[in-house]
């Protein structure tokens, strides 16, 4: 089967398997597979950048704009519905990662990931002084329907569309990823100069490739808006943009699948080492991901990858 | 005319707080590349040390005046303790690899160390004010400030002059310089190269912790104070320069002055105005403003 084709068909399998699944399954696993899933999107716009290069310590700009236009445009537009809210915090991050990467895009290495470090703080002091939006506490969002249809809390329609903007996003990214311009990203990553040679603009690739991040890291904001019930200020804070890029290390970049995987896994530990042991759960995290960076550094999906090739 | 000199005192008082920090970083990254995450944390390691030391102190009855001997001597401790044990038992198996590889690791050590300092001293707080009261007031003219500040600042300006000290005029500064530039050549001269990437991590986490041991008898010594710090921190190293000694002075005076401007002119603005800054030396000047150009290699 060709790769791309495969991935396709992991997709409609596991969307196929989470519709069905889904009524089923208690709320407490509902809300955890839609919060996992909703940081494995701004994962998976790290893993476009990690392709093309770069480690940026600031996605939780992108985060806390997707949730904030969420949350500020059904409180004070009167926009009710989910689908339109996710999507005004999509365009919003798309258009702050345009006019910012006019800057980023000319940064590499720990230029790069602080400088975007700094953007994601800004908007952090913005927020916590903010009184019209709650300040530290933030505020809450409540959608009234999901495309038309009655919006319970944790319920089944924000999970279903959590997994479809998912899956649409897999796809799309995939298939671009396996286009003539998803390709030069991991050419700029081994030799910008040859890139440059060969005709192509780096600033450019670069430039897009932090809008597409950007944008899916915007779409995770806003679903985890959705999901949590709220958002704070906290979304922006840097140790939050390192939960994501702990995420896409542990997973590893071979699939674009393997994000939501390590979303999942993070989720699922957390909430186990919440309930045992409180205080170490930063510990296990640190521990687990000097491992990954130490044995294996293509992260958790190279196993699955490994096995393949031997079989 | 009263307001000007408390924004100036204060940006002093600051400044010199923030160099403490800013200069272990670039140290570190100026000698081994390594742009160090955990930092903030090793800060609070300090600052836990020596709420420990200077309450065992006191609860044992010795002189109070002994108790700024206890914040030196948490510094000493951790610099001495913890800064081996990181570099030898994690950071020398990751020398020569890509520097943003190396954020990834100080990064989860970040992590690692938050939930240390938990298990170790737990999540309650600490307070340990006599070094801070012990010393009262002064007037400078209508302004009362706490004699500490000055102890503050006298301790940034002896870290400054002895590490310009260390760094220029002594054998062992200009080795360091020869590992640098070149660090296979001057291992190959016959500089323990080893040796010197671990001294300077130590002192590097000395400076770090004597930050924080400096620090803890002004505030309450909670789990999570080293997390604001590395990001100011990496706002100083960056607007002077990564590496850079002069660097980091000057980007804490910045520093200290904007914010303390901020907190007595615009209060709504004092998080992020330094982090304008920073963004706004990033855009002009990447390389910060005591770094100068250098030629692209392929």
């Amino acid at each position: 089967m060709k790769p791309g084709r495969r991935v396709l068909v992991l997709v409609c399998a596991v969307v196929v398997a989470s519709i069905a699944s889904g009524p089923f399954l208690p709320p407490w696993a509902l809300f955890l597979i839609t919060v996992s899933i909703a940081k494995g999107l701004v994962a998976l716009g790290l893993l476009l950048l990690i392709r093309t290069g770069l480690v940026s310590f600031g996605q939780g700009l992108y985060f806390a704009i997707g949730g904030y236009a969420a949350g500020t445009a059904a409180q004070w537009l009167g926009v009710g519905d989910a689908v339109v809210m996710v999507a005004i915090g999509v365009l919003l991050s798309a258009v702050a990662a345009a006019a910012l990467g006019i800057l980023l895009a000319r940064y590499r290495t720990i230029f790069f990931a602080m400088l975007s470090l700094a953007f994601s703080m800004i908007l952090y002091g913005l927020l916590v002084k903010s009184s019209a939006l709650g300040s530290t506490d933030g505020f809450n969002v409540a959608p009234s329907t999901v495309a038309g249809v009655k919006a319970g809390q944790f319920g089944y329609p924000v999970f279903l569309l959590t997994v479809g903007s998912a899956a649409f996003s897999c796809v799309l990214l995939d298939a671009y990823l396996r286009s003539h311009l998803g390709r030069l990203a991991p050419a700029v990553r081994d030799n910008e100069l040859r890139v440059e040679y060969m005709g192509a603009s780096v600033r450019n690739i670069v430039h897009l490739n932090l809008v597409i991040a950007a944008a899916l890291a915007g779409l995770g904001g806003g679903l985890a808006a959705l999901t949590v019930g709220h958002v704070d200020p906290e979304m922006a804070y840097w140790t939050t943009s390192g939960e994501f890029v702990f995420i896409t290390i542990l997973s590893g970049t071979a699939s674009v699948l393997a994000p939501f995987l390590g979303a999942l896994l993070l989720e699922l530990l957390r909430s186990l080492a919440y309930e045992h042991a409180p205080n170490t759960w930063q510990l296990i995290m640190g521990g687990a991901m000097l491992l990954v960076i130490l044995f294996l550094p293509s992260g958790l999906w190279s196993i699955f990858e490994r096995r393949r090739r031997i079989a | 005319m009263a307001t000007l000199m408390a924004v100036a005192a204060d940006a002093v008082i600051y400044a010199s707080w923030l160099f403490i920090i800013a200069a272990g970083l670039t140290l570190v990254y100026g000698v081994m590349r390594i742009l160090n995450m955990a930092h903030g944390s090793l800060y609070a390691l300090g600052a836990y040390t020596a709420a420990s030391l200077v309450g065992a102190w006191l609860r044992g009855g010795h002189a109070p005046l002994g108790s700024y001997a206890m914040l030196l001597l948490a510094a000493l401790l951790v610099g001495i303790v913890a800064g081996p044990l990181i570099e030898r038992g994690l950071l020398r198996f990751t020398y020569g690899k890509d520097e943003i590889l190396l954020v990834l690791v100080t990064y989860a050590l970040f992590l690692i160390l938050e939930d240390a300092v938990k298990l170790v001293w737990g999540v309650e707080s600490y307070f340990v004010t006599e070094p801070y009261g012990l010393l009262g007031n002064v007037e400078l003219g209508p302004l009362s400030y706490p004699v500490y500040s000055g102890v503050l600042i006298g301790a940034a300006v002896v870290v400054g002059f002895a590490l310009r000290f260390g760094l220029y005029q002594t054998k062992f500064g200009k080795l360091l310089t020869a590992v640098i530039y070149d660090r296979e050549l001057a291992g190959t001269l016959g500089i323990d190269v080893r040796r010197m990437y671990l001294i300077t991590f130590a002192l590097g986490t000395t400076l770090a912790a004597l930050a924080g041991a400096l620090t803890a008898p002004t505030v309450s010594v909670v789990p999570g104070i080293g997390v604001e710090i590395i990001v100011l921190a990496f706002a100083v190293v960056v607007i002077g320069g990564l590496g850079s000694l002069p660097g980091a002075a000057l980007g804490a005076l910045i520093v200290g002055l904007v914010r303390s401007a901020a907190v007595h002119f615009l209060p709504q603005v004092e998080l992020f105005s330094i982090y304008v800054v920073m963004a706004l030396v990033l855009a002009f000047r990447p390389r910060g403003l005591f770094v100068f150009a250098e030629a692209r290699k392929i």
